[in-house]
């Protein structure tokens, strides 16, 4: 493994959805790799809070960076998934149109998908839609049918990312945010709390904070992040029961807009909200938005307004202030930036990785030896329709009741080479808490399982 | 490999459960089980280190803790068979249930099935409360877990959101372990337990804040405070480390649900005829799970009311066709939140208890009991705090002259 203070191929700042994905590629490439996150866990910013969909990008501007990334990025995933024991949910999505304008626009979302190559796509009349999905309200007048979107575990792919990267020699620096960056005509010296390195070249997956990292390493940034709120609703498991295919809106100009979903856990999602906001540190959830996705859900499925909520959250996306990602470069400073992935990121997080190593290795002339065949393991299943931990006789008993999670679940996230640094990290790992109740049954107890083991513990205090 | 059989399977080991299985093997039911999903028995009360408990059980003041602690053992003395760490994660049709343990999955068989699962505290996020989500943000069960179970102290000055007799409890616990709370926030305009009680925050100097809205949480990682506009429409910052959601209890219905019993909007648990049983002419349903939220004598109380029923109906002929009585439906009207039963089946055995009814809000005013022609049966005067319930008797009422929907409805006092 690289210690600190030797001189590496790459630091990649941030470790979200997109710097996770980018030292497994790097990794896997040869190169000597750090990551420095500012929180204590990976996933702690956007890649926490989003809406866990694999898109085929049927709607993805034609010929666009995005639209290739996302589409080696689901194809990638697809390749790797088995080997990390990553599920998928094979649901298909539906763009319903509800009125005679949204009705008007699907001709026009076929040719595109079919355009992006999604050659499966087809237009669906009301009654095959109502025969799909009996319980949407009756007033559904048609949808584009896209029968390859799926959903996916969106915390454990990731996770799957980072380890292997860990396994192949990364190193992951958490509580670093970078402090100051110089460059002296041949290497990097970035400072963190943690000390100095040094490295041969940067790449910038900071999200949210994408803007100020390019301005700390260049001086100015070319791009400016424009924060995006996404407010969620995750309604009760007995919800689930009343839709299979992800329901999207017939998106506008600006945003995909609100999705209804099932998730992999076995509930369902709506959201997000698209609320532009300058505050970039406070993923807040408001009143009037959470009521709005609510009655929208009721909208499109009447049934919900018997459904019980069982979680709500925030994320904040790092739009900018144009719509496509910004990811550019300045090879003769060693300089890479995947920025602005304000969206569809969970799909494309291969794909930008697989780009960016290619725009990299263009401006090397040598290079570490490519790992022909790096190792893989299986991670613990979360999905809601497979096998879990609970059902194999041994596992110490089931601590969080509501999402099923075994004590040996626990112990084994706590006990992995990748352990989470925070309780958010720990619910991701295994679903504890995240069910129901919130913690109503198994909050104190999981405060005394990660007594000592994650860098910012649930409770501090023991009882004088 | 053939089910391991029981005569009754009771799902959770609170007051209703302990007390049910109890009385079960006292009526010489011979093969009684309890599963309990946790590692011990004694549901909530097991979490409450303060009195009172165990008046009408035990003929004396006990903490809720040694009151747990009685009972558990009472049910083992009794000789029921306790499989604790045991999750039943489906029940029936015909008594057959899936049961997860430690050891694996099995299939059980018994005769009947009586679920006493309870209720849970409503949660932030049910309650849709705005801000950040950071750590110390928690309900009262968990409070008195950290403290009572765990040795732990979550938090040193937080915010207790809600009045109901929980929230005193959460006073009580906090008190206990050197945590001051800094209020006590109530978002209706009055208090929701009954108006004496809130006499315990004056004396601890806890301000009772009623009509206050939460506007944010906020911290990272833990609270560092809470946003509110208050009852006059002024907004106001507490500083504190924690947040208690107490009372708005739900009922821990996940079973219920996927087994597929009718479920009751007005009380989001089973729907219940007056002996306990559900939909499923099988299963039987006592606790809080029916009525959130009794106290634990009245959980205690009730399981043995039911329990004798069940003995009774296995022992007039093993194996009997239970009882299928369509019956009568009351529904919960203009007014009113729940009325709990849902359903009186007339020809069945065992007498009609008072409808347990909860209305919204306080209640002001007079109950009016009607038939499926409207003709007015009974009426009764009530004036109670909102979260307190009512009992309106239906004893010497011939209510098997005919079928037709019952009504309830409260008529506010001008």
């Amino acid at each position: 493994m690289t210690a600190f203070g030797d001189l590496v191929d790459a630091v990649i700042i941030g470790a979200g959805v997109v710097g996770c994905a980018m030292a497994r590629r790097f990794s896997v490439e040869g190169a000597s790799v750090v990551v420095l996150e500012r929180a204590p866990d990976i996933l702690s910013g956007a890649s926490k809070a989003n809406s866990a969909i694999l898109h085929t990008g049927f709607d993805a501007p034609p010929g666009s960076v995005e639209l290739q990334c996302m589409q080696s990025g689901y194809d990638e995933y697809m390749q790797i998934r088995e080997s990390f024991n990553l599920p998928i949910l094979e649901t298909g999505a539906m763009v319903a149109a509800w009125d005679d304008s949204e009705e008007g626009r699907l001709p026009e979302l076929l040719d595109q998908a079919l355009l992006n190559g999604v050659a499966d796509a087809r237009l669906l009349g009301r009654a095959e839609v109502l025969a799909r999905e009996p319980a949407l309200g009756t007033h559904v007048r048609a949808a584009l049918l896209v029968p390859r979107e799926i959903i996916i575990d969106p915390w454990s792919a990731p996770l799957a990312y980072a380890m292997q990267a860990k396994a192949l020699g990364a190193r992951f620096q958490f509580n670093a945010g970078l402090l100051s960056a110089r460059f002296d005509g041949d290497l990097w010296h970035l400072e963190t709390p943690s000390g100095t390195l040094a490295a041969r070249s940067v790449i910038n997956s900071a999200g949210i904070q994408g803007d100020s990292v390019e301005r700390m390493l260049l001086g100015e940034a070319q791009f400016e992040i424009r924060p995006r709120k996404g407010q969620f609703v995750v309604f009760d498991k007995a919800a689930a029961k009343h839709l299979r295919t992800i329901l999207l809106p017939v998106p506008t100009a600006r945003t995909k807009g609100v999705v209804l979903t099932r998730t992999i856990f076995g509930n369902l999602l709506v959201g997000p909200t698209a609320e532009e906001q300058e505050e970039r540190e406070r993923p807040d959830v408001t009143r009037p938005e959470l009521d709005m996705l609510i009655a929208k859900a009721v909208e499109l499925v009447p049934a919900l307004a018997q459904a019980q909520v069982t979680a709500v959250y925030a994320g904040l996306r790092p739009a900018s202030e144009e719509k496509h990602y910004r990811v550019h470069c300045l090879p003769e400073k060693g300089y890479f930036c995947a920025g602005g992935i304000r969206s569809t990121g969970l799909t494309a997080a291969l794909g930008i990785a697989r780009h960016v190593h290619g725009l990299w290795a263009q401006s090397r002339t040598a290079g570490g030896e490519r790992f022909a065949a790096p190792p893989t393991f299986p991670l613990p299943n979360l999905a809601e329709h497979l096998p879990r931990d609970w059902q194999t006789p041994g596992h110490d008993g089931i601590v969080c009741h509501c999402e099923m999670v075994t004590g040996r679940e626990i112990e084994a996230a706590l006990g992995s080479p990748l352990p989470p640094g925070d309780f958010g990290g720990l619910r991701r790992r295994t679903r504890c808490a995240m069910g129901r109740c919130q913690g109503f049954n198994c909050l104190a107890r999981l405060a005394s399982l990660t007594e000592g083991r994650l860098s910012v513990p649930i409770a501090p205090e023991v009882d004088p | 490999m053939s089910a391991e059989t029981y005569d009754v399977a009771i799902v959770g080991g609170g007051p209703a459960g302990l007390s049910a299985a109890i009385e079960l093997k006292r009526r010489g039911v011979a093969k009684v089980a309890l599963f309990e999903r946790g590692t011990e028995l004694g549901g909530i009360p097991r979490h409450c280190g303060h009195p009172p408990f165990g008046m009408r059980e035990f003929g004396r003041i006990l903490t809720g803790q040694a009151y747990a602690r009685r009972l558990a053992g009472a049910a083992v003395a009794a000789g029921v068979t306790i499989l604790a760490k045991y999750t039943v994660v489906h029940t029936g049709p015909d008594g057959l249930l899936t049961v997860a343990s430690p050891a694996g999955i099995q299939t059980i068989q018994a005769a009947r099935i009586l679920i006493a699962t309870g209720a849970r505290e409503a949660t932030r996020a049910q309650l849709l409360v705005p801000g950040v989500r950071p750590l110390g943000v928690m309900n009262t069960a968990a409070l008195q877990a950290f403290v009572y179970q765990e040795g732990r102290i979550p938090f040193r000055r937080p915010v207790i959101v809600g009045s109901e007799l929980v929230s005193l409890s959460a006073i009580l616990t906090c008190r206990s372990h050197g945590i001051r709370p800094v209020a006590m926030v109530e978002t209706e305009h009055e208090v929701q337990a009954r108006p004496a009680f809130f006499a315990l925050p004056r004396v601890l100097g806890v301000p009772v804040m009623t009509g206050a809205q939460v506007l944010a949480i906020e911290g990272s990682p833990r609270v560092t405070s809470v946003r509110l506009r208050l009852a006059d429409g002024k907004e106001t910052v507490l500083d504190c480390d924690g947040l208690i959601f107490s009372g708005r209890f739900i009922p821990e219905a996940a079973l219920a649900e996927a087994s597929a019993l009718a479920l009751d909007l007005g009380t989001g648990g089973p729907v219940i005829d007056q002996h306990g049983r559900s939909s499923d002419p099988n299963i039987f349903v006592v606790g809080n799970m029916i009525h959130p939220i009794e106290t634990a004598g009245y959980c205690w109380a009730e399981g043995r009311r039911v329990a004798r029923l069940i003995a009774a109906e296995l022992a007039n002929a093993r194996n009997a066709e239970p009882d299928k009585t369509p019956g009568r439906r009351i529904i919960a009207g203009a007014g009113l939140k729940y009325v709990v039963p849902q359903r009186l089946t007339l020809e069945g055995r065992g007498t009609v208890p008072a409808l347990n009814i909860r209305a919204i809000g306080a209640a002001r005013g007079r109950l009016i009991l009607s038939d499926g022609s409207g003709t007015v049966l009974r009426t009764q005067s009530v004036n109670t705090a909102p979260q307190k319930s009512i009992r309106f008797s239906l004893a010497g009422l011939n209510l098997a002259v005919d079928s037709s929907d019952l009504q309830l409805r409260l008529e506010p006092r001008p």
